[in-house]
């Protein structure tokens, strides 16, 4: 997963910075979806997973960029969206994919829902370095 | 205000036209709010059929909003929910506890008829 921008077609590179850009990225997710043959469904949940990191990335590190492109799998082809920041980075891996709210064990960052709607899952956090979420929806 | 809020008798409509920001969704909530006491409005209802991704930050503002509406005596119904969008809730683990839901807009306006009728043989 690490080299898998260098392999993406069809990519876009969105600055997230503003609740506006949520809007933008959400909207480039779902339409690259529906080109691509993905079902309605499965187009909604890449735009809801969208929606949920690159959320993180202006509440956490005020800046980052989405990146989203196709990506070829075995024997189909899948949507990739990489959220990248330089923000402060997870210091707790374990409770930020904890399931439930941030009372009760969890990070509220919504990382352990993305992961269930995607089909590839992958999180890279540095404190001080920033974070970098890939994820993965392959088309049915 | 990006959302359109139409009063009907007692009760507001709010209409969601296409994708909003956060902003836009912390302004509703307030715009809500305000108007119930302005109106002395008894219930709102809040259309969401436009919208195509209800994910976890605009949950829980539909679920504050509706319970600040309840603390100020009325009643809030949030309609419209599309399949694939409930299928993402689902998915994502978000609930909507204590939020009234309906199919649409006229089985929203259908609900809050039915409670204010009863609400007044009540009394």
């Amino acid at each position: 997963m690490p080299k898998l921008e260098h392999d993406l077609r069809l990519k876009t590179c969105a600055a997230v910075s503003s609740d506006v850009d949520l809007v933008v990225a959400r909207r480039k997710g779902r339409a690259l979806a529906e080109e691509s043959g993905f079902s309605a469904s499965d187009a909604t949940l890449v735009a809801t997973a969208i929606s949920e990191l690159a959320r993180n990335i202006v509440t956490y590190a005020g800046t980052g960029e989405i990146v989203i492109g196709l990506v070829n799998g075995a024997d189909r082809p899948g949507i990739a969206v990489i959220a990248r920041d330089r923000g402060p980075g997870i210091a707790d891996m374990k409770r930020a994919m904890h399931e439930g709210y941030s009372t009760s064990g969890g990070l509220g960052l919504g990382l352990p829902g993305v992961r269930r709607i995607m089909d590839e899952f992958d999180i890279v956090s540095d404190p001080g370095n920033g974070t970098t979420v890939t994820i993965v929806k392959w088309r049915r | 205000m990006a959302v359109p809020i139409l009063k009907q008798s007692y009760y507001l409509i709010a209409t969601i036209q296409s994708a909003l920001t956060d902003l836009d969704l912390l302004q509703l909530r307030d715009g809500l709010i305000e108007r119930v006491g302005k109106f002395r409005s008894r219930g709102v209802i809040v259309d969401v059929t436009a919208l195509d991704v209800l994910d976890s930050f605009a949950s829980r503002t539909m679920r504050d909003l509706a319970h600040m509406i309840r603390l100020r005596g009325a009643e809030t119904v949030i309609v419209g929910i599309q399949p694939e969008v409930a299928f993402a809730m689902v998915q994502l683990g978000i609930t909507l506890e204590n939020v009234t839901t309906a199919l649409d807009l006229e089985e929203g306006v259908t609900y809050l008829e039915r409670k204010f009728r009863d609400a007044e043989a009540g009394a």
